[in-house]
């Protein structure tokens, strides 16, 4: 498909440039944080990533000039801590998805080449990885992982990282072992190239098109699964922008909630707003380069 | 059939093997000493008292005499000692589970019956309004976190309307529950009011639970119906549906006799996950709604960094989630017959 037939296609769905302009949006945030929200202070520079604070009072504070979006209990930032958060929930996503993507291609790769008993072997790995809920797999191991590294946004990420790369293995498997029936394969093979250089050169870049439109909408779902990690507690620490912990303080302060709705909404919309607009470019992506299942979901 | 039922339940021990060893090779991630620290509460406070704890319980040892002395206690249903429940694992286990089962049978059934319905009828009227709604409705509810669902939920119809409060039941109501007169028997609010006839402990309990059952299922709804409806279009084009009505069968009934049976095939896999992804929402729903079951005291304990009840919980969903599978798909084996062949 041509570039032109495939922005065609892309803009003629409403829903599609809706959440395209979404992303961009998040994007320009992201980008222009220090210009939006900027440190202020030495220390600040250094670790842009702390909430300000403005004294230690435990009520939240409503939207008021000097904050934006409020304060919550802490008093820390509302407004600040939404645009930084933008800048997690990107790093977040990109670095679980790129990581877990070369794993579950790695393995994926081996499992469909080799096939046989090391097929056999990897699968029921996959499995056992599988036979947990992603989430409930995660809160687990970054308990435990928390006793050795701290709290923190290596913790979590690792967690998440640990069981999110088995989708990506069966999947890749999968394109895999339908590319490796295409006759150019077997012509290679006569010629006699190496099982090694098959895998890479002629196999993986046509098995890996479709991997890659899923791997957008994963995105999506790290954030998420991130920030429910974050929601509980076990992700970033208290004060690091980060949408999902900031969502945590919410919890404390649910029976007065009506009046201190900005705690809750503000970090939350910005959330949501962001999962949106992932999966409506994943579903336009998923549209364009698959028509049989254009407008089926 | 009876080859393919005898596969799965081959590979069951396998599987249960396979879950064990990943959830105790998670605290070989942490050194001797870090897990001495996870089973005491507090240390001697003397020179070498710490090496004295991984001594005695040999916890340096080679990581297959730890993990099958481990297993040796879970498999006679010992699971540690609970430093936040500051009692057994297994006891915890069996105090909170009937809640959390109360929430998920609550949720099964309206969670099917309207997802599956929603699909149907959003695929049977493609691109009508409603279909438009329905597909938005997916569309938004699969971005919303449980979370910020459950808050926002909780603001609207708690904090600010007072319609539907927290927790599983009301004082008052916690009051009756717990005293003599109110025979408790399965630990199940909503069934145990009825069997004592208490309509209006019922009704309270019933209260409680409408939120949580709502936040665990428009996730689920939205995706049941997405996979319905597209399975159903799908249906709805092959060559047999055609021919249904070219002989003039009426359409309710092309859709309901011909149709829906075969478009249910992938809908039936898809409920499966769906309710293996119930135990994750458990947990953060419950821990919104401080709803005291399973997933609330899972939560509490990993936050708490309580790695013994985190590690024994684990092993308990661990082994009701491999067992459940076998169940979806051997039920899938009697849904859909090529499954049996390959």
């Amino acid at each position: 498909m041509t570039f032109g037939r495939f922005v065609r296609k892309f803009v003629t769905n409403p829903l599609s440039v809706l959440g395209l302009l979404l992303l961009l949006g998040f994007v320009a945030m992201a980008i222009a944080a220090p210009f939006l929200a900027p440190p202020q202070g030495e220390r600040a520079k250094r670790e842009p990533y702390r909430i300000p604070r403005d004294g230690f009072a435990a009520e939240p504070l409503p939207p008021n000039g000097e904050h934006r979006f409020g304060t919550t209990e802490g008093q820390y930032d509302i407004y600040y801590g939404v645009v930084w958060g933008t800048r997690t929930a990107f790093k977040v996503g990109i670095i679980c998805t790129s990581i877990t993507l070369v794993i579950g291609l790695i393995v994926g790769s081996i499992a469909a080449y080799y096939g046989g008993w090391v097929d056999e072997v990897l699968m029921r790995i996959v499995e056992i990885f599988q036979a947990f809920p992603f989430l409930l797999a995660a809160i687990t191991l970054s308990a435990v992982l928390q006793a050795r590294l701290g709290r923190g946004l290596i913790t979590g990420m690792l967690a998440l990282i640990a069981f999110g790369w088995t989708g990506y293995s069966r999947l890749i498997r999968g394109d895999i072992l339908t590319v490796k029936q295409r006759d150019y394969v077997l012509a290679a093979r006569a010629v006699g190239v190496k099982n090694s250089r098959i895998l890479i050169k002629h196999i993986l870049p046509n098995a890996m098109f479709p991997t890659m439109v899923v791997a957008s909408m994963r995105i999506a779902d790290y954030v998420l699964s991130f920030a429910g990690l974050s929601f509980l507690g076990l992700g970033t620490e208290i004060g690091y922008a980060d949408w999902g912990q900031m969502i945590s303080f919410a919890r404390n302060w649910i029976p007065s909630l009506a009046d201190y709705w900005y705690i809750l909404v503000y970090p939350g919309m910005a959330i949501v707003l962001f999962v949106l607009a992932w999966n409506l470019v994943g579903d336009a992506f998923r549209d364009i380069l698959d028509p049989r299942l254009q407008g089926s979901r | 059939m009876h080859r393919y039922i005898i596969r799965r339940l081959l590979i069951l021990p396998l599987l249960l093997f396979g879950v064990s060893v990943l959830i105790f090779g998670m605290t070989q991630l942490l050194t001797p000493y870090e897990r001495a620290s996870l089973y005491v509460s507090d240390i001697p406070k003397r020179v070498g008292a710490l090496d004295d704890i991984v001594k005695k319980y040999g916890l340096d040892a080679p990581f297959y005499i730890q993990y099958g002395r481990w297993l040796n206690k879970v498999l006679h249903g010992d699971l540690g000692f609970s430093k936040v429940g500051k009692q057994p694992v297994a006891d915890l286990i069996k105090n909170h589970f009937p809640a959390t089962l109360e929430l998920a049978l609550w949720c099964i059934g309206p969670l099917i019956y309207v997802g599956i319905q929603l699909g149907i009828i959003s695929a049977v009227k493609q691109n009508s309004p409603l279909d438009w709604f329905v597909r938005t409705f997916a569309i938004v509810g699969w971005s919303f976190p449980l979370f910020v669902f459950g808050l926002l939920a909780l603001m609207i119809f708690y904090a600010k309307l007072g319609w539907f409060p927290a927790g599983r039941l009301s004082d008052w109501a916690t009051q009756v529950v717990s005293s003599g007169e109110f025979r408790v028997i399965t630990k199940m609010n909503t069934i145990d009011a009825l069997l004592n006839g208490r309509l209006d402990i019922f009704w309270d309990a019933l209260r409680h639970l409408i939120l949580p059952v709502i936040t665990l299922s428009y996730l689920d709804w939205a995706i049941l119906l997405r996979v319905t409806r597209s399975s159903m279009l799908e249906v709805l084009r092959q060559e047999y549906v055609t021919t249904a009505r070219a002989k003039g069968l009426e359409e309710p009934k092309v859709i309901q006799r011909h149709a829906r049976p075969n478009a249910m095939i992938p809908v039936v896999t898809m409920g499966g996950m769906t309710l293996v992804g119930l135990l994750s929402g458990l947990v953060i729903t419950e821990t919104i709604f401080n709803y005291r079951g399973m997933g609330w005291f899972f939560a509490s304990a990993a936050s708490q960094l309580d790695v013994i009840t985190v590690l024994g919980f684990a092993m308990f969903n661990g082994t009701i989630l491999v067992l459940g599978n076998l169940g979806v798909d051997i039920l899938y084996g009697f849904v859909d017959p090529r499954v049996r062949l390959s």
